[in-house]
Parts: structure tokens; C-alpha cells; sequence
């Protein structure tokens, strides 16, 4: 089966072009804009476990290894799409327009993290696994049934093709032909588990099959295979062809969250031997040095405004209002309940006294 | 320090770890199954050690499918194991309710006592780790409610180990809850080797004739704090330790509030369809006409367990209960 499902490259480790239909859209304009977005995206994932560390956020969850999947799937989206992500793809989400304050206050245990940016369909990252996959397909009918253009990507690692939502949910947007992209991280562990003990197939991909819809395996850390191959998913999508299930494959270099210890179950030299050959920057780094778009300034300059973008991001969280304790009670629903106001009022009036 | 012969000085998650190793040497019916229990040691390191020490057929890795283990785990149960299953983070069960609630829970009603399911499954719980969203959950009342499974929840090492190994050895399901918050908070002497804790027993933890604060699992810490309070300004508690959420130990309670008269239920979780309100219900059948003053509940609110921003605002805290306690002094 895995012959059947080889893993589409389009960029190699050493840089090349591989498929020679892509050649001409690769410019040096699109490599420059991916590489901004992989360069971003990762200095912010390394600055948010440095605060982690330092007590400034909370438990953090790392996908340093995954940017490829994650700025090439969101920059094949059109505006209007919807992102059903995880927690692992705040990338993702960046690179569709969350900004790097919302990431962090999410972090921080805020709501305000929640809530997207004007216009934005990025629903918050589901946290149980797989959940969000039936939620895709039911956005996506809803597109379908508006008879709009607009398509969904929903996000989800190795790990989730276990839960029986992962298979509800491709199955429930096989029969509606839902304008769906099913886009699996395959980082080949779900926590401490292997994929070997995730499953006995030998792929993701293949089980496309089981539900009559295309399945396509990709390797996860060269961008451009990610953004092509999504961006023709999508289009499929919006035109009417219904599902497309693409198994990403890649590696998360470091621990699951910041409270997990990779070295317990692994051993991280392998991260280590990925970081020199796999690495999703480095092939686009030595693709821009055999095109001769390679420029040191430009590169310094992009993480110079990169790194000042963060940090003012660090200082809009840090400086962000301190959390309502009202807005606990306040959103959960349109018109409080009887209970919930006289619990809030109860509470608020309590913790007035106490204050004074 | 003295070490004691025989006893071992431990936490809640040790007590875990050392019931389950436990029984795991006492019986070979028993397995352990779970996301992560095996190489990592679960992600709390419940399970640490027993991969290395029972093997890869008594301690398992499953794929990640809550419903999927603990469905499979009915099967061995039905068919002669007696599975422990550990469930990540109590907010994570939630796939697998169908399992426990039409399944585990009903198979000896449905066969009058033809196929059993002594399943345990255990999970943490709980809020005030300051934990990633959905970790926080405190959703005992869904399964006290749920008919034909036991709801055991421990406050100290202790108890854990003690409990863990009688909710094994108990021919019905048990749902086990693990106050998360206390895992690692104190330590406790604990016997070494195979002893149990009878399901459905509470404890005194503390005496007074003034008032008696019930709680349970991570809010019996906070009790005991709002007890000291009280004392400080001359109100003695009683202090109930329920340990078991389903069947209630009626009795001591009924024991108690009768000598005080004044009560205060401590409850984590949601207010409405509480157990807490179960609690009532006791005193109100056992207890009515001994009551001075009408029995105050703390607890959480209404609403979904927020974001850990909020959680301090959320959580039962001893001044919150000790501010109860003093309104059923002052009635």
C-alpha cells in the first residue's frame, strides 16, 4: 500500500525542484513569501517556550519541525475559507491572520485568544482529538448548500486517525461531497506512542480509500508540495469534487507540550539528525542559494522585523487588561440564565467585600 | 527521619503508582491500558516502572480512542481480566460515556448477574494547575448519576492506594477520580503490600461540634483550611472526606449533621445537578428536623470550567467556604 501512496515531493532536502510543472510558479516572489512566513512562525514557537520557561505563559504545546505543513496549507487558503485547527497549529493560524498577541494570550489562559480577527473564520483550536473533523464537514455542507466557493481545511495529527470522529467525519463529508480538505500532520507521534503502534497501515493517506475519496501523501517539510498540493485540494473542493484527504508527513523536533519529556520515549538524536537534512528552512535556504535570490541583508532585515513583531506582541500581553472575572459568566449564553446571574452577583458581591 | 518498617512516605500519584504495582503482582487478571501508561509512564507518571517491570501484554499503550479502550476493555472484563484503564485528563472521557453508561454500567442488569464488568477506570480531575483549556474538568455528577458504576474519588495518598485496590478487587465498575491539584501536594505514610478501603465509606478529618464542612477529593484540602480558619474565631468543624461519591456514606453524614446542625457542602464542580445537591437530599431524609439553619453549598459556577486566567475566581476557596460557615453560625 505504501507504494501506492508515495510521498509527493515537489522540493527536495538538497533544495531542487523535483516536479518540473511547478518550476515556473516558484518565483523568487513566492519563495521570499514563504520563507518570511517558516522564518516567523518559528521564532515565534522558540520565543513562546522561552516564555513558557520564564513563567510569562502558560503550558505551551511546540510544533517547531511542522512549519512547512502549517505556512503552506494557510497560505493555499483564500480569505474567505474556514481553519479548523488543533492546538499544535497556532502556525497555521498566524499565517491565516490570527495575530502573534491573540496566540499569546490564548496561552495565557485568556478567551480573548479565542476569538478571531475580523472576517477570519478560524474557529479555536479543538483540544480533545479529532473532534473538530465532523465540525469541517458540517461547515463545509454549509458552504456548499449557501453556494459559495469557499472551502475548509481542518487540521489533525497521526494520532486522531484513531478516534472514531476522524472516520465519522470523512465519511460524513464523502456523502455529502463536502468542499473539504482533511489535512493530516502525520509527526509520527501521538505523545509518547509511535505510529507504528498508532496503527498497523502503513500510511494515513490510504484510508482515503475506505471512504471512495482522493488520498494523497506529501512530505510535510517541503512548503511548496504543501501549498500546491493544498491549493489543488481546495480547488477541487470548491468546485464541486467534493473531499481530499492529504497526509502531511513530518517531525516535531521537540516535547508534545511543555510539561512532556520527549527523551523519556525517543531518542532525540533523531531530531537532531532531522534538523541538518529534513529541515523544513534550510531546503528553501539552500533553494534560494542554487537560484542566487540568496541575500543576506534581505534575510537579516526579515528577522530583524520578524523579531520586533514578536516582542511587541510579548508587550500587548503582558500590558492586556487584567482577565474580567465577569466575562466567565457573561458569554455563556446569548441571555444569562437565573442561575448564572445570581451565582454571578453572589460572587462579584463577595469578592467586592473581600477586596475592601 | 524514621523510616518505619513496612510503610513508605507518598504522595497521591505514588499511591497510584504502588496500588497498581500492587495488584498487578497480587492478581494476573489484571491489566493496565491507557495513552502513554507504557514507555512514558503516563503523562501524570501514574504508571511509571510498570511497562519495565510487567511487560507490554499487562501494560499497554492503546492507540489514541478513548472510546475504543475502554470499549475493548468491557470485552476483557466480560471475558475474565480485570482491566484499569487510565483516562488522560477527566475532560477527555467524554468518548467513551456511551461505553461506560450503556455498556459497563448496565451488562449486569441487562443479564441479571450472567456477564459482569469489574472495570476500574481511572482518571485525574479537576481544575487549579493552572492546565490548557477542557484539562480541568470536574464532572463527578455525570457518572453518580449514571446507574451501575461506583464513584470512588481519594484526598490523600493513603486513601488512594487503599481505594484503588478495593475498586480492583469490586465485582462492578468503579470510576476512580484523581484530584490532579493533589498529586503531588503532600505526602502520607502508606503501608506497603496489598491493603483496602471499603467503597462507600467516608472519614473525619477533622472534629468540632459547631458545624460539618463535606468534601471531597481536591476540595477536602480547602475544607480543612477553612476548618483552621473557623477555629481561630472559636467554630469547631467536623470535616467529612466523603471518598466515595457513589454509593454515599449516609451515615456519616447523617452522624454528623445531627451533633451540628449547621452544614457546608465544598463541591468543585458545577452548582446545578451538583452532588451536593445529592448530599442534601441525605440530610434532608436523614437529618431534617435536627437542622439549625439551612445548609450552604460552595461551590463552582454554572458555567463552563474557564480558562486557567480565571480559574482562582472559579475554585471553591477556604475563604469562600469560610465565609459559609459563618453564615450558618449566624443564622
Amino acid at each position: 500500500m505504501e507504494l501506492d501512496f508515495p510521498i509527493v515531493q515537489v522540493l527536495n532536502e538538497e533544495g531542487t525542484i523535483v516536479q518540473p510543472e511547478y518550476r515556473e510558479q516558484i518565483t523568487k516572489e513566492l519563495t521570499m513569501t514563504m520563507y518570511r512566513h517558516l522564518i516567523r512562525t518559528r521564532m515565534f514557537d522558540r520565543k513562546c517556550v522561552s516564555l513558557q520557561r520564564q513563567g510569562r505563559i502558560g503550558t505551551y504545546v511546540p510544533y517547531e519541525g511542522q512549519e512547512a505543513c502549517q505556512v503552506g496549507s494557510a497560505l493555499a487558503l483564500n480569505d474567505d475559507d474556514w481553519m479548523f485547527p488543533t492546538y499544535r497549529d497556532h502556525g497555521a493560524m498566524m499565517t491565516f491572520g490570527r495575530s502573534l498577541t491573540q496566540t499569546l494570550l490564548y496561552w495565557k489562559g485568556r478567551t480573548e485568544g479565542c476569538v478571531p480577527p475580523e472576517g477570519k473564520k478560524i474557529v479555536p483550536p479543538s483540544v480533545p482529538i479529532a473532534t473538530q473533523l465532523p465540525h469541517a464537514a458540517g461547515a463545509a455542507c454549509a458552504e456548499k448548500w449557501k453556494g459559495t466557493k469557499n472551502a475548509v481545511i481542518v487540521y489533525f495529527g497521526d494520532g486522531a486517525t484513531s478516534e472514531g470522529d476522524f472516520h465519522e467525519g470523512l465519511n460524513f463529508a464523502s456523502v455529502f461531497n463536502a468542499p473539504v480538505v482533511f489535512f493530516n500532520q502525520n509527526n509520527q507521534y501521538a505523545i509518547s506512542v509511535p505510529i507504528t503502534r498508532q496503527m498497523k497501515t502503513k500510511t494515513i493517506a490510504q484510508k482515503a480509500l475506505a471512504y471512495d475519496i482522493p488520498g494523497l501523501r506529501i512530505d510535510g517539510n517541503d512548503v511548496f508540495a504543501v501549498y500546491f498540493k493544498t491549493t489543488e485540494a481546495l480547488e477541487r473542493a470548491r468546485n464541486g469534487g467534493g473531499p481530499t484527504l492529504i497526509e502531511a508527513v513530518t517531525w516535531r523536533y521537540g516535547a508534545h507540550t511543555t510539561s512532556d519529556d520527549p527523551s523519556r520515549y525517543r531518542d532525540q538524536e533523531e531530531s537532531k539528525k532531522r534538523r541538518e537534512t529534513t529541515d523544513p528552512i534550510k531546503r528553501v535556504e539552500r533553494l534560494m542559494q542554487r537560484e542566487g535570490w540568496w541575500d543576506e541583508e534581505w534575510v537579516n532585515q526579515v528577522q530583524e522585523e520578524v523579531n520586533a513583531e514578536i516582542e511587541q506582541a510579548v508587550v500587548e500581553m503582558e500590558s492586556y487588561p487584567k482577565a474580567n472575572v465577569s466575562d466567565m459568566f457573561d458569554f455563556v449564553f446569548a441571555q444569562p440564565t437565573w442561575t448564572i446571574a445570581e451565582q454571578k452577583e453572589a460572587y462579584l458581591q463577595w469578592k467586592r467585600g473581600m477586596e475592601r | 527521619m524514621i523510616t518505619k518498617v513496612g510503610v513508605k512516605s507518598l504522595t497521591i500519584v505514588q499511591a497510584v503508582n504502588d496500588a497498581l504495582r500492587t495488584m498487578l503482582k497480587e492478581r494476573e487478571d489484571v491489566i493496565l491500558l491507557g495513552e502513554d501508561i507504557g514507555k512514558n509512564g503516563g503523562v501524570f507518571r501514574a504508571t511509571e516502572g510498570l511497562l519495565e517491570e510487567f511487560g507490554e501484554e499487562r501494560v499497554m499503550d492503546t492507540p489514541l480512542s478513548e472510546a475504543g479502550f475502554t470499549g475493548a476493555a468491557i470485552g476483557m472484563a466480560l471475558n475474565g481480566f480485570r482491566p484499569v484503564v487510565e483516562i488522560q485528563f477527566l475532560g477527555f472521557i467524554y468518548p467513551a460515556y456511551e461505553q461506560i453508561m450503556t455498556h459497563a454500567a448496565r451488562m449486569r442488569a441487562r443479564t441479571r448477574g450472567h456477564f459482569t464488568v469489574p472495570l476500574v477506570i481511572r482518571a485525574p480531575y479537576g481544575a487549579g494547575v493552572r492546565a490548557p483549556e477542557i484539562h480541568s474538568d470536574s464532572t463527578e455528577a455525570l457518572f453518580t448519576h449514571m446507574p451501575g458504576i461506583k464513584v470512588v474519588c481519594p484526598a490523600s495518598p493513603y486513601d488512594a492506594k487503599g481505594l484503588l485496590i478495593a475498586a480492583i478487587e469490586d465485582p462492578d465498575p468503579v470510576l476512580f477520580l484523581e484530584p490532579m491539584r493533589s498529586y503531588r501536594a503532600f505526602r502520607e505514610d502508606v503501608p506497603e503490600g496489598k491493603y483496602t478501603i471499603e467503597i462507600g465509606k467516608g472519614k473525619k478529618r477533622r472534629e468540632g461540634d459547631d458545624v460539618t464542612v463535606i468534601a471531597w477529593g481536591a476540595m477536602v484540602p480547602v475544607a480543612i483550611k477553612a476548618a483552621e480558619e473557623a477555629k481561630k474565631k472559636g467554630i469547631y468543624a467536623d470535616v467529612i472526606d466523603l471518598r466515595t461519591l457513589y454509593p454515599l456514606d449516609k451515615d456519616i453524614i447523617a452522624e454528623s449533621v445531627q451533633k451540628t446542625g449547621r452544614t457546608v457542602i465544598v463541591q468543585e464542580a458545577h452548582a446545578t445537578g451538583g452532588l451536593a445537591n445529592d448530599i442534601l437530599a441525605v440530610i434532608n431524609d436523614t437529618s431534617f428536623f435536627y437542622q439549625k439553619a439551612p445548609a450552604e453549598r460552595v461551590t463552582g459556577f454554572d458555567v463552563p470550567v474557564p480558562f486557567f486566567a480565571y480559574e482562582d475566581d472559579y475554585l471553591p476557596t477556604p475563604a469562600r467556604v469560610l465565609h459559609a460557615i459563618e453564615k450558618v453560625m449566624n443564622f
